[in-house]
């Protein structure tokens, strides 16, 4: 390794992303390997306590928390820790929600519409097409319009919103993919996953933590969620610093 | 103590699909005079008196029902 290149490596490890574990979160696991394989450095966070742990980013992973009780993310949008990245999140904390995680974010009103039961009833699993459309502080990676391959894996990811929300997500560029081929789903205008205006709040139903490496993933494209995350914090530390 | 009843339906025009399949269910049961089934949930509440209907109000709307696709009724038993 050249001396930048250390510095860069050493940069990318210094950048802490939270994955918080609640009871029946699934993903937590794969969310944090993720997280090292794209250079940074992974932190778990407990759903009961109320320390960040002075993470830079928090990602809220996969699963069935609180068994999906009541609806899919609804009680864990209440969790000690969710009062923490709420209040962090709405101050310009970057959070990224995958599937259950993408729940808990609409649960707790930090993304617009809602996550429901699949149109045909049925579990969906496989591997998916999506199309990036929004450049966030989690895709700035990918070019504009590339369509990547993840698993998806949910059964109540079809997403829904009154028609002046869906109107206004689509005016305002904050699409942040959508389902290319055959809607797993029923997601209204076959929305994979939404921003908040600013790009930092990100909610995505398919799986990119379980596409990063060939050994395991129908591709290695969801890494670019990771990479690119670790990057934009850097950019506002250089930035900052500068 | 009262018995607060809270009926929570999904908004009419957030499409059922669990209802859409009880439908089906019914037709292939042969029960032809139906035409429509929505699902919804009902929880039951024992509430010390008096009953606050506003607090159970917020409560519907903070965590029993999701405002963006679902509605709420509010019936306060009186036996």
């Amino acid at each position: 390794m050249t001396a930048s290149a250390q510095d860069v490596a050493g940069d990318l490890a210094d950048v802490r992303i939270g994955v918080v574990t609640f009871p029946g979160s699934l993903d937590d696991g794969d969310a944090a390997r993720a997280v090292r394989l794209a250079g940074g450095s992974p932190v778990a966070l407990w759903h009961g306590t109320h320390d960040l742990e002075a993470v830079d980013a928090v990602i809220l992973p996969g699963g069935f928390s609180y068994g999906d009780y009541l609806r899919a993310g609804a009680i864990a949008s209440f969790s000690p820790i969710m009062r923490e990245i709420i209040d962090a999140a709405t101050r310009g904390l970057p959070v990224l929600g995958i599937c259950n995680g993408f729940q808990v974010l609409c649960e707790a009103g930090l993304l617009p519409g809602a996550l429901t039961r699949n149109a045909h009833l049925h579990f969906r699993n496989r591997d998916q097409c999506l199309r990036i459309e929004a450049r966030t502080a989690w895709t700035g990676d990918f070019e504009p319009g590339a369509e990547i391959v993840v698993p998806v894996k949910n059964g109540e990811g079809r997403y829904v919103a009154g028609a002046e929300v869906l109107a206004a997500v689509e005016a305002e560029g904050r699409v942040l993919a959508r389902y290319v081929g055959a809607n797993p789903n029923g997601s209204s205008r076959d929305i994979a996953g939404v921003t908040d205006s600013t790009g930092r709040i990100v909610g995505l139903m398919p799986h990119p933590e379980h596409a990063v490496e060939a050994l395991t993933g129908p591709s290695t494209d969801g890494l670019g969620f990771f990479t690119s995350i670790l990057a934009s914090i850097l950019g506002a530390r250089a930035v900052s610093t500068g | 103590m009262t018995r607060v009843v809270v009926d929570v339906m999904l908004k009419t025009e957030i499409s059922d699909p669990q209802g859409q399949a009880v439908l089906s269910a019914l037709t292939k049961l042969g029960h032809q005079g139906v035409q429509a089934v929505r699902q919804g949930k009902r929880f039951e509440l024992e509430v010390t008196d008096p009953v606050d209907e506003a607090a159970i109000r917020q409560i519907a709307d903070t965590l029993l029902a999701n405002p963006v696709i679902e509605d709420f009724s509010v019936h306060v038993q009186t036996s």
